[in-house]
């Protein structure tokens, strides 16, 4: 997990994000160890206080557990757990700037939505 | 763990108050950055803490005692400065060994392993290295030193890019190691503000702010408009610097916004952002204001 940190938000959250986007994709399996907070700091070269901050968050929100002298791991269920958290997100990180800037730009709202049918099929 | 307190320190060269009633704390196991322009009184201070030089007046403190009176406590530090106080004609290998017999807790294995990764050649004497390989040698012997308290002067000076990323890479896997209070005073203040925990600015030999790196980011906030409307929005707040392009004005606020005002800013078609360490450094030591 290589990381281009951005000045929009703490580094901290940045890099719990990270992780859990790591969670989200299966690179970290439920149960699977993850990397050290040390390993954490060195690679990305950041603050260990930083990478502890990031982790305790995680351990927080039930994401990652610690067993004691062996290392952290991902937390059964935590994949779910993201899953709700980032949903309920969604409107706010993604669909409020989108409507904002197309407000911006002057394309309406149906445009929108008939850009969003024509091409914005992923899938 | 070992702390620093620095109370009403102050130190006049001539005319020039280099250090002017500076007072702060280092606490245990944070990385501080000592930001300042040139001239702002970072290597005197440095020096005062340790006792180099002596202060006009004012006192530094180690885990509460005074250090005028008690010096075997500055062994509590090491300073990492400019210049090295070794003889020229050593070789880097001699040196290791010397600072080992010298220095009880001095750890010659790794500073040679951080040799090897530095690429320092050991058999070279010290007027044979280049500006670079100077400052890694003395890098070195600071971060081999296993002092409670190192303060690096320019530790990066006249390094290369994959040699200063090598550098706080180290620093950072020794610290997670061996936890110590560490204060960095640099220049390259975006490639080490993420490295940092806590910032000391100081500006013409006072304290002008010491607070938390991520603390005065959350603070800090960028407003970018029209001129006329930036204006009015930020005259009820602190501004510490603005810079005008055009018709486009942009202003950094030493305040935290409440959601409504700034979604009353949106309104107007202001723009907000947060601001990088670097920028925030350079407005609050202009006086022009950037």
């Amino acid at each position: 997990m290589l990381i281009d940190f951005k000045i929009d938000r703490p580094i901290f959250l940045q890099l719990a994000e990270a992780i859990e986007d790591d969670v989200l994709d299966g690179r970290y399996p439920e149960d699977g160890q993850i990397v050290s907070t040390t390993d954490l700091a060195v690679t990305l070269r950041i603050n260990p206080a930083t990478a502890n901050k990031a982790i305790s968050c995680l351990v927080d929100e039930g994401v990652i557990y610690k067993r004691r002298g062996v290392g952290m791991f991902v937390a059964p269920g935590a994949r779910d757990k993201i899953l709700n958290k980032r949903r309920e997100r969604y409107w706010q990180n993604f669909v409020e700037p989108m409507l904002h800037e197309a407000a911006k730009l002057g394309i309406a709202e149906e445009d929108v939505i008939a850009i969003i049918q024509e091409r914005g099929r992923v899938k | 763990m070992t702390s620093i307190a620095v109370k009403n320190l102050s130190k006049r060269f001539g005319a020039t108050r280099a250090v002017d009633d500076v007072s702060l704390k280092l606490e245990p196991g944070k990385i501080y950055g000592l930001l300042g322009r040139n001239g702002a009184g970072k290597t005197t201070l440095l020096n005062l803490i340790t006792y180099k030089i002596f202060p006009d007046s004012g006192e530094v403190t180690i885990d509460g005692c005074d250090v005028s009176v008690r010096d075997t406590l500055l062994g509590k530090i090491y300073h990492m400065t400019d210049k090295s106080y070794f003889q020229d004609d050593f070789q880097v290998k001699r040196l290791f060994r010397w600072c080992q017999d010298f220095y009880p807790a001095f750890d010659q294995p790794y500073a040679e392993s951080l040799a090897a990764k530095f690429m320092l050649a050991q058999s070279k004497t010290q007027t044979q290295l280049s500006t670079g390989y100077a400052t890694i040698f003395r890098a070195i012997l600071a971060l081999a030193s296993n002092a409670p308290v190192v303060f690096f002067d320019e530790p990066v000076l006249g390094l290369d890019a994959a040699h200063r990323e090598l550098f706080y890479r180290e620093l950072i896997a020794h610290l997670c190691l061996k936890p110590k209070t560490v204060v960095i005073s640099t220049h390259l203040i975006d490639e080490v503000a993420e490295v940092l925990e806590e910032v000391i600015i100081l500006h013409a030999g006072r304290v002008a702010l010491q607070q938390s790196v991520e603390d005065l980011l959350e603070q800090a906030c960028l407003v970018t408009g029209a001129g006329d409307k930036v204006s009015t929005f930020v005259a009820r707040y602190t501004v510490v610097g603005s810079e005008t392009l055009g018709n486009t004005k942009t202003a950094i606020i030493m305040s935290p916004l409440a959601p409504d005002e700034k979604l009353a800013g949106e309104r107007l078609g202001l723009e907000f952002s947060r601001v990088n360490l670097q920028r925030l450094f350079v407005a609050l030591t202009n006086p022009q204001g950037v």
